[in-house]
């Protein structure tokens, strides 16, 4: 797995609630067997039109976002289904980093698997994060998981919580198959005990 | 004493195989679903990796999203990514040992209704799948949830899942439903409630009388949508009901190993003390049928209001709600009930069961859907459709000018040919209303398969209960 340590980059300001995950990468796009190159479909269907041409208006096809590393988002991100492909075109795209008030549990657990940092921060915060954004190349964001702080680009500091273990993780790019196959041994007692007490299963 | 525990407790003590200081949890995994679309990638990580399925038996594979539902399977899938991604599972199912039901198998369905079928999923267990409607087994008083693809990986490998534990979160269906009111309306008035993240980092617990009064199918349905509450899983404790359910399916316990199992199975309940850290009540006389009018699951009213105004809504909802309007194509203070529709879609894993089937049939009996209306049933498994076939609900639906699909998600996420196209709208038994859900530009609101087939024969969004 990619490591997340730091990173400083131009934030993508989606302001809209629920943003959901038929929404970052349609289901037209779920029909791969690999990882890579979904990309260029990320937010497919807000980003172009039926011919395929780029919808101007939209944030990540103007000339200011389009190397953004972060998006800022409105409540819920990542609502919907379990699609590890959402996460996978976030990376794809180059973004490494989402800052929201709240995230759907499924989405949030893919980005760790991909060394995307999910950051949960109270809705005042998540604001002044999202105005700075809205300034384009302007703003670097800075975002410190070591520190666990998000900093704007007028020197404001937010601390954000994280779990301690995918944290370490993430820091490290620790393949966690690895680490619970080091615990086999727990894993094979428990079996044992479970043939005796619940044989059914 | 041992302080007292909610049923989530307890069947979270009795999965943990290992416990680190921070809290964080292997949580042995007892069934492992498997469909096409989420799982090729995790296949080759262990290929790469060298590692093999830990518990093949323990794991079920079938396809469901990709497969056509036109009832000719013998020409293959024409969709070469769709027939790519199918035929990988096949090839995965077979190379690492796991149960499988093939596009041929008259068994074959949507992973949450074949489990069930099967005996797969049972009382107390833990189940996941890369597929967020795993939430569906909840409804057996198994702790059961969506995973991605990593996970689907570190599950093959481990038949672990890390894990920290959830909140618990109660919500309470007190009374009777009104005739015309069903697990659907429940479950989409729960969320219309709490909302698309009332859930998030609960696992909720339905209970109450109109809960128990369901049938096995109704508690499904009403679990299936706990993830568009935002909960990591719904859980409905196991009852007689539950036990008659199971017993005899292929895959359940038999004989001793049935009584051991059912003597086990009961002792699966909340303490009556037991603490929750969130508590939702709702008079099941209050609830009415209900659909939604916007793009998110939240967007629920009784079909006996008015297309709500943004300014009804305050913070980012207000924003929210005027997408979603101009979407969906309504103006506002337009009566629910003048909504016209082309579409009808009945089927996917929240309401693609037998019971269902029989509601839409009772009400479509004897009568025709509006001219021009496309209309289809799509059975959740073969078995389902062998049913409805010798129930002679197949004919009652072709009958009225449905078509007679064969199983599989179909319209539900429209990753097979069945999708709206732009501007389009649909009546859905299914459980995501999402900008795009069911092909691009189209629109869909979601309610009961009796409303679906209500709206059929009308042409609008209707009141089931002006039909019964
Ligand atoms: S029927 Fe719909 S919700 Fe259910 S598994 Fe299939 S695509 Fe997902």
């Amino acid at each position: 797995m990619d490591k997340f340590e730091k990173l400083s980059g131009i934030a993508a300001p989606m302001p809209l609630i629920n943003i959901d995950t038929d929404m970052i990468i349609p289901k037209v796009f779920l029909k791969t067997i690999k990882r890579s190159g979904l990309g260029v479909n990320l937010f497919d269907e807000m980003r172009y039109d039926r011919n395929g041409a780029e919808n101007p208006d939209f944030v990540l096809n103007k000339p200011q976002y389009r190397s953004a590393e972060i998006i800022v988002a409105g409540d819920n991100f990542g609502c919907g289904s379990s699609r590890e492909h959402a996460p996978w075109a976030i990376k794809d795209f180059g973004i490494r980093c989402v800052i929201s008030t709240s995230f759907a549990d499924i989405f949030y657990n893919n980005c760790f698997k991909n060394g995307i940092l999910p950051i949960v921060l109270p809705k005042d915060q998540v604001r002044a994060v999202m105005t700075d954004a809205e300034k384009g190349a302007n703003a670097r964001i800075e975002v410190d998981l070591e520190a666990q702080t998000v900093t704007s680009s007028d020197g404001d500091v937010f601390h954000f919580e994280i779990d301690a273990f995918k944290k370490h993780c993430l820091l490290n790019g620790l393949d966690d198959i690895s680490l619970s196959l080091e615990k086999s041994s727990s894993i094979e007692s428990y079996e044992a005990k479970i043939a005796a007490e619940r044989p059914w299963v | 004493m041992t302080a007292p525990t909610t049923l989530y407790d307890k069947i979270w003590d009795a999965h943990v195989a290992h416990e680190a200081e921070d809290g964080t949890c292997l949580l042995y995994i007892d069934r492992h679903l498997v469909h096409e679309v989420t799982s090729p990638q995790a296949f080759e990580g262990l290929r790469m990796a060298g590692r093999k399925v830990r518990a093949p038996e323990k794991t079920i594979a079938v396809p469901d999203h990709n497969v056509p539902t036109t009832l000719d399977r013998s020409k293959g899938i024409e969709n070469e990514e769709s027939r790519i991604q199918v035929e990988a599972l096949d090839k995965n199912a077979a190379d690492f040992g796991i149960h499988y039901y093939p596009v041929s198998d008259v068994r074959q369905g949507i992973v949450h209704i074949v489990g069930p079928e099967q005996g797969w999923t049972l009382p107390g267990m833990t189940v996941v799948c890369g597929d967020s409607h795993t939430a569906t087994h909840g409804a057996f008083g198994a702790l059961a949830h969506g995973i991605g693809t990593s996970e689907v990986e570190h599950v093959l490998a481990t038949q672990t899942l890390i894990q920290k534990k959830s909140k618990n979160m109660k919500v309470e269906i007190t009374g009777k439903l009104s005739p015309g009111v069903t697990a659907k309306d429940i479950t989409l008035s729960v969320i219309g409630k709490t909302g698309t993240a009332g859930g998030t980092g609960y696992v909720i617990e339905y209970t109450g009388k109109a809960i128990r009064d369901l049938s096995m199918e109704g508690r499904m349905t009403v679990c299936n949508m706990a993830i568009e509450g935002g909960a990591r899983a719904g859980l409905i404790a196991p009852d007689e009901k539950t036990f008659e359910y199971c017993k005899g399916r292929p895959h359940a316990p038999k004989g001793a190993a049935w009584e051991t199992a059912v003597a086990y199975w009961k002792t699966l309940f909340s303490d009556g003390d037991a603490f929750f850290d969130k508590v939702v009540t709702i008079r099941g006389e209050d609830i009415a049928p209900v659909v939604t009018w916007g793009t998110s699951p939240e967007d629920v009213l009784p079909i006996t209001a008015n297309v709500p105004s943004p300014n009804d809504f305050d913070g980012g909802k207000v924003d929210a709600a005027s997408r979603s309007l101009d979407y969906m194509g309504l103006t506002v203070g337009t009566p629910l009930s003048d909504i016209v529709i082309d579409t009808v879609f009945i089927g996917s894993c929240t309401n693609g069961r037998i019971e269902d089937l029989r509601a839409a049939a009772a009400i479509l009996k004897g009568k025709k859907v509006k001219d021009g209306m496309r209309a289809m049933v799509v059975p959740g498994s073969g078995l389902v459709r062998a049913q409805a076939e010798q129930e002679g609900l197949a004919d009652i639906f072709k009958d009225a000018g449905f078509e007679w699909r064969l199983a599989g998600c179909s319209m539900c996420l429209a990753m097979n040919p069945d999708q709206l196209q732009p501007g389009e709208r649909c009546a859905a038994t299914s459980n995501r209303n999402f900008e795009g859900r069911q092909g691009r530009g189209g629109r869909t609101h979601l309610m009961s398969p009796a409303m679906a087939a209500a709206a059929a024969v009308t042409g609008k969004l209707t009141d089931v209960r002006e039909m019964m």
